[in-house]
């Protein structure tokens, strides 16, 4: 986490204008099995370092973008939209 | 003796007299005096009683970490407890109180707590109030709340204003001494934007206070010159009055302006205190130290204060602390102040230095005791004499003041917000921090001692964060500096030989040296665990003051090193920060913002009475003449939607427009039910399932063209399934070509409905509104009035009566609400609100979010069938698992009394009839309920263990809470029109 | 050494020099009966309970800090038993019970203070979810009570009544809910167990877990390797780290939740509040500071700590319930981590090993469940069947769809 996110399109920008998601995990095949299916809804990581997550820039551009940080020392290392990329660094 | 003021000197503007008072008392002080020096200057040294023992306090320092002289100021609304008195700037009219002593300060009842301190030692009440077990909260809680707690609150809303704001920089610099000075100066000659904070009203830190020069300029008078320099570059920014409280993550760091905090009346335009976020790059701590009480008996008694303190006081505020002092001393500051002392005519008593090799201070008259301790002070409320310990023998002196000069630690409060481990230094005798992530620290805060070299260390620190951002720093010059008195690094005295009295570590909670070597005693011995059990470093100042001597007696007892016992854990806030100051603007009516539909006027002016309803306003019924209860209101406005026709606004349901050539497939994926084949020109009312398979929102599309749809939901999910709709496009699936767009706030919604609604419409709408040609369900573009208009009209409905919904652009609303109105009068049109728009719903056993609880399935409220067998859609997997297609899961039912003058409410659950009041038995709850006109009588919704199949069935609906208990039947949930004919009407 | 008043007078009149440790610093043993990961208020409990009622002394509660260093020792100290769903109604009234005479219990004042917890409630949606769930509290015999606005005004009348933006309707009440002293809860179980033979092994850090055959076998250390017969953890926050040890992926993020507390006052509130239009609770502690928080700031972290952002939103929501806090000074923020489950209910069960037991998922109602999840833990680790109230609180009920969400937000943590 950080204070601010630096959004691809609209630069560094307060967390208030972000909703948080979650781990920024592919969704399975609509046919993937129900173990991978349970998986992608219930399991999570939850890693003590890097991480990647969905960040939604509600108040701004409203892309979602995939932000990887640290959950350990809220270090951002940079976000990408996810459908766009376009990885920007803070 | 009492403190008293010089007669010249000092940065005070004797031309400037403030009158104030103290527990009513009148003084007077004069303009650039502080609480603290106006009170010392009028000889009130007993200033407060302590938390635990209520015993006598005075001012003990000359800043934020005081942790005795809090003062309660103000009146009414304005009442502030808990103020520092040394931090509080004076002004005419002030009126400060003082706190935790009853009936007066000078005679505090609270007082016999000392003489039972042998069995109020840390802990005790961990040990004891236990028997009997009721006593607790009845007897013993009630006496020790009443006890415990500083100042009083007021139960008075603020009268003042707050606000908030953002700032970006190249460089913050915290603190604005000659350390902090220097940074910015050297910051702001390379053209950075720069930012400097201070806490106190004037910056200058340390050079206010000290009789040294620095190229032949007074202090004060050089720190003014680089204030003057500073305010002449347009990218700096000083702020004096502000302090920074906290190191946030990305660099952002939050400070708190006192922007009227200094006078009696705030000018109502301005705010009183103003939150800042500052956004900087790079930033130097150039927060200074904090001189360090020593340990010994009587520590507290007014009178004793720290030396830096008690040398602000002298030179900067012209308070002499007394007539015959005492300066007791680990290291060579206690020098500086003994000469100042001396030249201002008090009586330095002794020098009690605890070293053996202290060097002679020139021109200082005053007997020097070397390898010597202060042992106990004497004195009530004011110090009369201290035992000093020299040579295996103890002398008795009198005294009436006492400074305590027991080395320094380094303020680094900030850089360790963030989880940076401060370290022990032997060599410094102090904690310091680590230079972290665009934080570095400069000058005292990093342990140098000296103005020369604290200068140096500001320059050198600024130069080297602007040389990282790119900028080109020129170092400034290092002024020269006479007679300032450095102080090496000095062993810190941690234990002091032949204590007798209480030796006060955390003054304000009243942990002493005893305290400590129990918590060891007892396995509390960890630093975190210490501060727990003893309360050390919890008080209002945080532990500035007493933390690192708590840690060295702590490694006393423990037989390690103070770094090993290593510190508590920092954190924000620095200083204590308003709640006012937090919340800026938004409170009271502002707390939220209001949303309010373009209907909501025309809703007023027809007397609507209005509900919040999330951020919205939404009209809940319209009154008319001679209806004495909402009930009336609302049954009248239901039977004339059933007999007549009605408008209701529902302009607030979420409104997305979906487009492009993939809309379709969009809207398959993220709608449970089939949406590929609706074919344009139609409405369907559609389920969206999150993915794990429950329902998440409701609501209907329509296909206003090949490629375009219209899509609403309800009130409540109109934000998140816009994001979840944008999820889905940007995440999952983006490969499909589609748009979203928001138009809640666009268009004017009006649910139109009743039997002769049809007549009222064709009068506004200009195609054919015949069933033929609009049938049920139908959705399209329609013109109004004769071309002058174009809107959207679908024929769906809610209550089940012959319905539409007809959206306008937003502006246009009021007019074609009233346009309706007239039109429909002869047919008894009415308006109606949320309530009787629940009351039809209700009716016609549809659902809200009262049902769709996050917790049901579509097959829950009779949408098995609706679920399509597509190859995927979100909330697919998930809703054949096993506990989702079990039997016994809740399903939606009616409900009505068996006796129609009977009623229940929302909330209440079912049980089985016989069947005892547990858990166990509980078959459900009720989700909605209305007074039904057309029933005659209460009716509701429920969700009910296997309900669908359990009509007919006489159950009790139980409100303990209550203590209402009816009989019901279990019914089909749609009350009217069970065949739908009226819809197809 | 048996804590009384009497025992106070005899030391305090002796310099309060012969007072015992409060408990042993013992070394670890090779082995142990069972091995509790996780020296918190959970684990603490999970020992006391096991040596005292179910009669399993052999036992270990490993800390890698010290003593109740986690969420035991930075929560806002608040119990109830208000909970909607049966899978955690029963669970959370028998916590209740259990506070109810825990210092007796354990001889240690934790000053259980049932002051009583009042959920504020200001739409007709919000009486009905307080009604919907105050019935079934009272279905368990749990006490509750509805209170309309003029009865909580009565009770705070200095509530913002006249200017709010979300008028206060009323409120649903537990007069048995209340706060308890968060450190003391700690010491007194740590103190409690060791009395009853548990070693309580401080700065020890579980580093891996050995498995041999299906079964672990014990835990490799930081003070070396620990043997056991049965596993148990209990480690909160830190759960997933811990779980993937033994290979085990649980449906769990790991949120910080800030909470704050103020300058001293004197009395000012005498209950615990609840805000119902924005996140924010707040009590008064013994000492007169005002203990309150909010919502959790949003983003996975173990960090400790949180964003101003979220201490903003919290302070909003608190003048905006109580005017009057303005000009109270906030002295101290801080930040847990928290176990955020999929469903916002706890795990206590029995998992993928024949001897692995997990207890986690607690959220940031963890505290409140001390006694109970203790209690129920040790039930199912020393008879190797859950405890009745707490046999819902499946790890399989994810896969299954036996949920237990309160709130109905579905498998997104940081909305529960």
């Amino acid at each position: 986490m950080a204070s601010r996110v630096p959004c691809p399109h609209c630069g560094l920008r307060p967390k208030e204008e972000f909703t948080i998601k979650g781990a920024a995990l592919p969704r399975p095949a609509p046919d993937a099995g129900e173990a991978a299916w349970i998986e992608y809804v219930y399991l999570r990581e939850n890693p003590r370092g890097a991480y990647d997550e969905f960040w939604h820039h509600t108040s701004g551009c409203r892309r979602w973008l995939v932000v990887s940080r640290n959950t350990l020392t809220h270090d951002v290392y940079g976000a990408r939209d996810v459908a766009l990329g376009g990885e920007t660094q803070p | 003796m009492s403190s008293y003021r010089l007669p010249s000197g000092g940065l005070v503007d004797r031309a400037a007299s403030l009158a104030f008072t103290f527990d009513g008392k009148p003084m007077q002080g004069f303009a650039g005096d502080t609480l603290a020096s106006a009170l010392l200057a009028n000889g009130q040294r007993l200033v407060g009683r302590s938390f635990k023992y209520h015993r006598p306090r005075g001012v003990l320092t000359a800043g934020a970490a005081e942790p005795n002289a809090l003062v309660t100021i103000g009146t009414g609304g304005r009442t502030e407890p808990n103020t520092r008195a040394t931090m509080q700037e004076l002004y005419a009219g002030l009126e400060a109180t003082s706190q935790n002593r009853w009936p007066s300060l000078a005679f505090d009842v609270g007082a016999v707590n000392g003489l039972l301190s042998p069995f109020l030692g840390a802990g005790f009440y961990y040990k004891t109030f236990m028997w009997p077990a009721g006593l607790w909260e009845k007897l013993y809680e009630p006496f020790i709340r009443k006890a415990a707690g500083l100042g009083r609150a007021t139960y008075e809303a603020d009268p003042d204003s707050y606000e908030k704001c953002w700032a970006h920089c190249d460089l913050l610099v915290v603190g604005a001494g000659v350390t902090g000075l220097a940074a910015a100066l050297t910051a702001a000659r390379s053209g950075a934007r720069v930012i400097v904070a201070d806490e106190h009203a004037r910056a200058g830190g340390d050079l206010l206070s000290t009789t040294a020069t620095l190229d032949g300029l007074a202090g004060p008078a050089y720190a003014d010159a680089m204030l003057r320099e500073l305010a002449s570059h347009p990218e700096v920014q000083v702020l004096p009055r502000a302090t920074v409280f906290g190191w946030y993550d990305g660099g952002v760091f939050g400070a708190v302006e006192r922007v009227q905090k200094h006078v009696a009346a705030p000018d109502p335009r301005r705010p009183v205190e103003r939150l800042w976020r500052i956004a900087a790059r790079r930033a130097v701590l150039a927060t200074g130290a904090e001189e360090r009480p020593l340990v010994f008996g009587g520590n507290d008694i007014p009178g004793v204060m720290t030396a830096g303190a008690m040398r602000t006081y002298l030179n900067r505020h012209a308070v002499a602390p007394g007539r015959r002092a005492a300066v007791f001393t680990t290291n060579d500051s206690g020098y500086a102040l003994a000469g100042d002392l001396e030249r201002a005519g008090v009586e330095v008593a002794a020098v009690i230095d605890s070293r053996p090799d202290a060097l002679a201070f020139p021109g200082l008259r005053a007997r020097v005791i070397r390898e010597a301790v202060v042992s106990d002070a004497h004195g009530g409320r004011e110090i009369q004499a201290v035992d000093v310990w020299a040579d295996g023998k103890r002398e008795r002196i009198a005294v009436d003041s006492l400074a305590m000069a027991g080395g320094f630690n380094p303020v680094i409060a900030l850089a360790c917000q963030r989880g940076a481990k401060p370290r022990w230094s032997d060599a410094h005798g102090a904690f310091l921090a680590p230079d972290v992530d665009g934080l570095s620290l400069a000058g005292a805060a990093a342990g140098v001692t000296g103005l020369a070299a604290c200068f140096e260390s500001g320059v050198r620190q600024a130069s080297a964060a602007l040389s990282d951002l790119g900028f080109r720093p020129t170092p400034l010059a290092t002024p020269v500096v006479e007679g300032d008195v450095v102080p090496a690094p000095a062993p810190p005295l941690w234990m002091i030989p032949g204590v007798k009295g209480k030796a006060f570590v955390d003054y304000q909670n009243d942990v002493h040296r005893a305290d400590l070597d129990l918590a060891v005693r007892e396995g509390y011995g960890h630093v975190e665990l210490a501060k727990r059990y003893t309360t050390n470093g919890m008080a209002t100042d945080q532990g500035k003051l007493s933390n690192v001597n708590a840690i060295g007696l702590l490694a006393k007892a423990r037989g390690v090193s103070p770094g090993e016992v290593g510190t508590t854990t920092f954190r924000p806030f620095y200083t204590p920060v308003s709640f006012g100051a937090l919340t800026g603007a938004h409170h009271g009516k502002h707390f939220q913002p209001v949303r309010k539909s373009p209907l909501h006027d025309w809703a007023a002016r027809r007397g609507a009475v209005f509900v919040e309803t999330g951020l919205w306003y939404r009209s809940s019924w319209f009154p008319r003449d001679g209806e004495t209860t909402w009930r009336q209101s609302v049954d009248r406005e239901v039977l004339n939607v059933r007999a007549n026709v009605g408008l209701c606004d529902v302009s607030m349901l979420g409104k997305i427009e979906v487009c492009g050539p993939d809309a379709a497939e969009f809207l398959n994926r993220v709608y449970c039910n089939g949406f590929a084949k609706l074919p344009v020109g139609k409405a369907r009312y559609g389920l969206m399932l999150r993915e794990d398979g429950f329902i998440y929102d409701d609501g209907t599309t329509s296909r206003l063209a090949e490629d375009r749809y219209f899509m609403t939901t309800t009130t409540a999910y109109a934000a998140g399934v816009m994001t979840h709709l944008e999820f889905c496009a940007q995440a999952l699936w983006p490969e499909l070509d589609v748009r979203l767009a928001s138009v809640t706030d666009q268009w004017a919604q009006m649910a139109v409905a009743g039997p002769k609604v049809r007549e009222v419409l064709q009068r506004v709408v200009d195609e054919d509104l015949s069933n033929a040609a609009f049938p049920y369900l139908a959705a399209r573009d329609v013109s109004l009035f004769g071309g002058r208009l174009r809107g959207r009209l679908f024929r769906i409905s809610f209550s089940g009566e012959l319905a539409y919904e007809l959206a306008v652009p937003a502006d246009y609303g009021e007019s074609v609400a009233d346009a309706l109105m007239q039109a429909g009068e002869p047919f008894g049109i009415q308006p109606y609100g949320v309530e009787a728009l629940g009351v039809l719903r209700i009716e016609k056993g549809h659902v809200t979010h009262n049902e769709i609880n996050g917790t049901v399935v579509p097959a829950d409220l009779g949408f098995a069938r609706m679920v399509a067998d597509k190859p995927d859609f979100v909330g697919k997997r998930m809703l054949s698992r096993e506990a989702l297609v079990a039997p016994g899961r809740p399903q939606l039912v009616g409900l009505v009394p068996l006796d129609p003058a009977a009623s229940f409410r929302t909330g209440s659950h079912v049980l089985s009839k016989g069947a005892a009041a547990t858990l166990e038995n509980d078959q459900g709850y009720v989700t909605s309920t209305a007074f039904s006109p057309h029933v005659g009588s209460t009716i509701g919704l429920a969700l009910v263990k296997n309900g669908a199949s359990r009509h007919g069935e006489e159950v009790l609906v139980w409100n303990g809470l209550r203590n209402e208990m009816t009989t019901a039947r279990l019914t089909s949930p749609v009350f009217v029109d069970p065949a739908n004919e009226k819809l197809h009407a | 050494m048996r804590y009384s008043a009497l025992s106070l007078l005899l030391n305090g009149l002796t310099g309060n020099r012969n007072w015992a440790p409060a408990w042993r610093e013992p070394e670890p043993k090779s082995h142990y009966d069972v091995v509790i990961v996780g020296g918190g208020g959970h684990g603490l409990a999970t020992a006391y309970y096991l040596a005292k009622v179910f009669g399993v002394r052999n036992v270990a509660v490993l800390e890698k800090g010290y003593l109740g260093s986690g969420n035991i020792g930075r929560n806002t100290t608040i119990i109830r038993s208000n909970y909607l769903l049966p899978g955690n109604n029963p669970f959370y009234e028998l916590s209740m019970k259990l506070w109810e005479g825990l210092e007796q219990d354990f001889n240690f004042n934790a000053m259980v203070s049932q002051r009583g917890v009042l959920n504020l409630y200001h739409s007709d949606a919000q009486q009905d979810a307080y009604t919907r769930r105050g019935n079934a509290m009272r279905l368990h015999g749990v006490d509750a009570e509805l209170l309309d606005r003029e009865a909580v005004r009565a009770k705070l009348p200095f509530l913002d009544f006249d200017n709010a933006r979300f008028p206060i309707q009323g409120g649903l009440l537990q007069r048995r809910g209340g706060t308890v002293r968060h450190d003391a809860v700690a010491w007194g179980y740590a103190r409690g167990a060791d009395s009853h033979g548990v070693d309580v092994i401080q700065h020890c850090e579980v580093t891996g877990i050995r498995r041999e055959g299906g079964r672990a076998v014990g835990v490799e250390t930081t003070r070396g390797f620990i043997g056991c017969n049965k596993l148990a953890l209990a480690a909160a926050g830190h759960s997933s780290q811990v779980a993937a040890m033994a290979g085990l992926k649980l449906p769990l993020e790991s949120h910080v939740l800030q909470a704050f507390v103020s300058e001293g006052l004197k009395p000012f509130i005498d209950c615990v509040v609840t805000f119902g239009a924005g996140h924010f609770y707040v009590s008064q502690s013994d000492k007169g500071g005002l203990v309150f928080g909010g919502d959790i700031d949003g983003y996975n972290s173990y960090a400790q700590r949180g964003n101003l952002a979220t201490v903003e939103h919290v302070a909003e929501a608190g003048k905006a319930m109580i005017p009057a806090l303005s000009r109270v000074r906030v002295l101290r923020s801080w930040g847990g981590v928290m176990d955020m489950s999929m469903d916002g209910s706890p795990i206590i069960d029995r998992v993928h090993l024949d001897n692995l037991y997990l207890n986690s998922g607690w959220c940031y109602g963890g505290f409140k469940a001390t006694p109970a999840s203790g209690y129920c833990f040790a039930h199912l680790i020393a008879r190797d069947e859950p405890h009745e109230t707490a046999r819902e609180m499946r790890l399989d009920r994810f896969a299954r769809g036996y949920l237990i969400d309160e709130k109905g937000q579905g498998a997104q943590p940081n909305l529960h």
